[in-house]
């Protein structure tokens, strides 16, 4: 007899399921409903057509023949309003009642809209279907629009509309776009193609309120303050299972409407497919599954034996020039070992998680070729022991030549530039060679480069190495870590030539061996990318060491301690009474007076940092960086105020020094001192950078040290006034910054550029070189205490205590 | 019967990054890894009992930040030349929160 089948959604998964349906004969007479004025087409297609690179025409899968032909009964632009099961018929909107067998589910899903103030203006849409994506063609070079979410589909949405000429911002809330299925080094890569297709991608951004004019949206309004105007707002930020119609009838749902593996829900004579169900409790958001699901239903509705199983799925994203790819389980872990390719040059990712001689995970960047090989292991759980040297390369690679670890030098254009002191690129040093320079000496006396500072020594040589091959021999150099071949000289220079911005970049363009470094590497690149973008480029706290992230000394019983500033040495009985307080009030056990003029308040607990901050606060004082590789103290002697030799006032100069340079980041801790004259009764030249006061002016010197090694300062210049002296230290803080190895102090530096190259630099270049260090303090001259204490006191709380819980 | 106690949403936790949970027995560190995974440890180093919570992430290992020992989060064992291994208990992430597993916590001391 034949079976009356009603279905509710003429979507992707409905569409297959009567396909197959059909194609096996079953005796069945449909009706099918869609809420959407059409039939069904292929929704994943809908982005080719924003772009352009389709018409709506290529993308129905059905069309009014094949439903004629069929026998089915479209009722489309209308919705199933309820449903009776116990009289097993189904309502229409217009209050039609038809009798069903057998009903299906295919609702799909709706798309979840944040509900931000003004969520509800006129022209803040989702990207659903086909209305959606009309709205989106209708924008051309005049428009701007903002995504909200750098997921699949709000950057296939954003590209779309970018090749309409669109003037589109993409904020995403997350640190690295696709992340849950990209890791960081792929975020990265396409993250620059999209910036390069004109788009404006802003990450780990707060949307806080749709702005409106007239009731139509006008703008998005961040956390942060910053306003994008729009005239179109797209908000694609996840789906939700559609299942209201399946819960007022009172069928079994959870996330989605549950299913067995045959596909039938609570109701033995109601099924659902696609993304509206939820199986074994997993929801569906691609394709494949879904194609599954309608088989195993249609196979179900003709009483056959079918069952749905869940797969490994994979990603792609259909934006042309981003060839990405992902599937598995990326994630790091015991016994997982990673394989990562990089080939900076071409812009290619590969990273393969192998664990048990099988491949679990995969992602890939820019050469996507061989994905479907990859994933064909992963799916078939292929032991890849034997290929385990080659795999990486794909199917056609096997055997061959390992890769040439100098690539990433060979790959530079011509004009990338290599010295920085004397900006010599790439081409020259080749053009150098090519009229016969043949080592290092050679290059140098002709082009001048590294014949300067000298950090980019490395660089030369490989320049060197890759335009002779064999007949230069690279020196071994030692390398940061175990994560990268590369030198500390290198790796800054890698980062200035090629304006690497973010650690994803310098790990991708300087083929880092792991996948997020480790705790040697990461705070290094954190303060190079700190140092030379202060503007691009935001701190990272996870990559500092507890010292740095915490604002205080760790101890060896894991409390802390707490220095606050004294300027220049100088205090008063308030302070003092504040530290008094502070000190009874959180039980501190060590009260002492600091070889760097100042009072260290020991073994205070992390919980109670943030509070005795605010108290500390509230008296006027600051941290003191007693942690940092930063500016420390500025001892001070009493100077002219009250000594009968001073010369100048190097208690007042100690001060503004002091309040100039505090809060900067520097390769290793920065000690300065001031003496008031010769005397030197503020040991001005045993620190990284003394004064002492003359009579005729202020004698700098630089590389002193008394820790490990002990080292009297060198003359660097002498100068007349006040405000000399604070420029002059200023431009040689920077110079330090900018070119010394992470954890050399100012003396270690000098032993290698030689005293000379830096009074040079200083002279030359005094005032761009304090207008850079202006330009990092603009950031970074700020109290991190009250900071902390105002925005991330509950950090340092614990997350949970559950001490009362365990002890029942 | 597996009893998980909800501790606190993922996002209270940085990437990369991890934070302390208190219990009568003393605290666990819980870590959050870049790939959003999460470990629960004794919050004390193999080494001289340093507070593992404050180390750096990396990868799914925890640098110690007292004498740099790297601790494996799955095993707890001490990596490369050192010797040692802490205390690990089963943490899991649904829905967004953190959980950890009741009885193991209770279990603790013995472990
Ligand atoms: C508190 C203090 C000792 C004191 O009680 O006086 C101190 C304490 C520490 N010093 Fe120091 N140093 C202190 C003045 C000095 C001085 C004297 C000075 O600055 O006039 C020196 C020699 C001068 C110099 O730096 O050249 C000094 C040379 C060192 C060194 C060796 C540095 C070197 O390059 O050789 C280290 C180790 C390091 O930095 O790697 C160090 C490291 C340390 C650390 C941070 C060790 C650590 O990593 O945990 C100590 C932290 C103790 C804590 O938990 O708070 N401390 N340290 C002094 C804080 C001064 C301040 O107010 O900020
Ligand atoms: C722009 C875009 C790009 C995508 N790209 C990809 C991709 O590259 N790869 C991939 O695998 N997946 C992709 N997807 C996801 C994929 O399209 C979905 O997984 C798939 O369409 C879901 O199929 P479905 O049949 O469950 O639901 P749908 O295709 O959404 O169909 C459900 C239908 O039911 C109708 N309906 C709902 N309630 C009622 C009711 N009460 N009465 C009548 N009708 C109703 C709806 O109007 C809708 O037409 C993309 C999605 C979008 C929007
Ligand atoms: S001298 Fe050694 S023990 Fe004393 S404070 Fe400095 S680092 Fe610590
Ligand atoms: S206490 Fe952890 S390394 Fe020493």
């Amino acid at each position: 007899m034949t079976q009356k089948l009603i279905v509710i959604g003429a979507g992707m998964a409905t569409g297959r399921m009567l396909e197959d349906l059909f194609e096996a004969g079953a005796d069945v007479d449909v009706t099918l409903f869609n809420a959407e004025p059409r039939g069904n087409y292929n929704r994943i297609m809908l982005s080719p057509v924003l772009s352009g690179e389709k018409n709506y025409d290529e993308i129905v899968t059905h069309d009014a023949d094949w439903y004629a032909a069929n026998g089915v009964t479209c009722r489309f632009g209308e919705r199933v309003a309820a449903i009776d099961r116990a009289a097993k018929t189904v309502t229409a909107e217009n209050g039609d009642v038809l009798a069903y067998d057998k009903l299906v589910f295919g609702t799909g899903s709706n798309p979840f809209m944040i509900p931000l103030p003004g969520h509800d203006l006129e022209g803040v849409i989702a990207y659903r279907d086909l209305e959606d994506t009309t709205r989106m063609m209708n924008l051309g070079p005049d428009n701007k629009c903002v995504v909200i979410g750098g997921g699949l589909l709000g950057l296939e949405a954003a590209a779309g509309m970018a090749a309409r000429g669109v003037d589109v911002t993409v904020v995403h809330i997350m640190g690295h776009l696709m992340e849950r299925q990209l890791d960081e080094a792929a975020g990265y890569l396409l993250r620059k193609a999209l910036v390069d297709k004109g788009i404006t991608v802003k990450c780990a951004a707060n949307s806080k309120e749709i702005l409106g004019k007239n009731g139509h949206v006008k703008a998005l309004l961040l956390d942060d303050g910053t306003e994008l105007p729009c005239d179109l707002l797209v908000m694609a930020v996840g789906i939700r299972p559609n299942i209201k119609l399946a819960q007022e009838c009172g069928l079994a749902v959870g996330k989605g409407i549950h299913v067995d593996d045959q596909m039938v829900t609570s109701d033995a004579d109601v099924m659902a497919v696609g993304e509206c169900v939820e199986h074994d409790g997993a929801i569906f958001g691609l394709v494949a599954p879904l194609y599954d699901q309608a088989k195993v239903a249609a196979q179900t509705l003709m009483n056959a034996r079918a069952q749905f199983v869940q797969k490994e799925l994979s990603t792609k994203l259909k934006v042309t020039g981003c060839d990405l790819f992902s599937a598995g389980d990326f994630a790091d872990g015991e016994g997982r070992e990673d394989i990562v390719f990089r080939d900076p040059a071409r812009g290619v990712y590969r990273r393969l998680v192998i664990e048990d001689k099988v491949v679990k995970g995969a992602v890939m960047y820019g050469d996507t070729a061989d994905s479907n090989w990859f994933f064909g292991l992963i799916r078939d759980k292929t032991d890849i022991s034997e290929m385990r040297d080659t795999l990486i390369f794909g199917p056609a690679y096997q055997g061959g030549t390992p890769l040439d670890p100098l690539a990433a030098v060979a790959a530079l254009p011509r004009d990338a530039e290599i010295c920085g002191c004397n900006g010599i690129c790439k081409g020259q040093i080749e053009d150098a060679i090519a009229a016969g320079a043949s080592d290092l000496g050679t290059v140098r006396a002709t082009t001048k480069a590294s014949g300067s500072c000298g950090t980019c020594t490395g660089l030369v040589e490989q320049v060197l190495a890759v335009t002779l091959g064999d007949d230069f021999v690279v020196p071994a150099a030692a390398s940061i870590c175990g994560c990268t071949d590369m030198t500390h000289e290198d790796v800054r220079r890698m980062i200035k030539s090629q304006r690497l911005t973010s650690m994803a970049a310098v790990w991708q363009e300087c083929r880092w061996k792991t996948s997020c470094g480790c705790h040697v590497c990461r705070p290094a690149l954190n303060f190079y990318l700190l140092a030379d973008w202060p503007l691009d480029y935001q701190d990272d706290p996870q990559s500092r060491f507890i010292n740095e992230r915490k604002h205080a000394n760790i101890q060896k019983d894991g409390t802390f301690s707490v220095v606050p500033r004294m300027w220049g040495g100088i205090t008063t009985p308030d302070e003092l009474r504040a530290i008094a307080d502070a000190a009874d009030k959180y039980a501190v056990p060590t009260v002492k007076v600091t070889g760097g003029q100042r009072i260290d308040l020991l073994g205070v607990k992390g919980e109670d940092l943030p509070e005795i901050w605010a108290d500390l606060n509230a008296a006027g004082m600051v941290s003191g960086h007693a942690y940092s590789k930063g500016l420390r103290t500025v001892k001070t002697c009493v100077g002219t105020d009250h000594c009968r030799f001073g010369t100048q006032d190097s208690t007042g100069l100690g001060i503004k020094l002091e309040k100039e340079l505090w809060g900067s980041w520097t390769p290793h801790k920065l000690k300065l001192a001031v003496s008031g004259c010769p005397r030197n009764c503020a040991e001005a030249t045993c620190k990284d950078i003394g004064v002492v006061c003359v009579d005729s002016g202020y004698q700098i010197s630089i590389g002193g040290a008394a820790g490990m090694d002990v080292r009297e300062t060198e003359l660097l210049v002498q100068v007349a006034t006040e405000e000399d002296a604070i420029d002059v230290i200023k431009a040689v803080t920077q110079l330090y910054r900018e070119n010394a190895k992470y954890l050399d102090r100012i003396y270690k530096w000098m032993n290698k550029v030689g005293l000379d190259w830096i009074k040079d630099r200083v002279e030359a270049e005094r005032d761009a070189l304090v207008a850079r260090f202006e330009l990092s303090q603009s950031i970074y001259r700020k109290d991190p205490w009250a900071e902390h204490a105002r925005e991330k006191a509950q950090s340092y709380k614990p997350l949970a205590n559950l001490a009362l819980e365990a002890a029942e | 019967m597996s009893d998980w106690i909800d501790i606190a949403p993922l996002e209270d936790i940085p990437k990369r990054g991890a934070r302390m949970v208190k219990t009568a027995l003393g605290c666990v560190a819980v870590f959050r890894t870049a790939e959003d995974e999460v470990f629960a440890l004794d919050n004390a180093c193999p080494h001289k009992a340093g507070p593992l919570a404050e180390g750096i992430v990396h990868g799914t290992s925890v640098t110690c930040p007292l004498h740099n020992w790297v601790i494996s989060l799955e095993t707890g064992k001490a990596q490369g030349n050192d010797e040692g291994q802490v205390a690990t208990y089963p943490a899991r992430v649904e829905q967004g929160r953190i959980l950890l597993e009741r009885s193991f916590l209770r279990a603790r001391t013995a472990a």
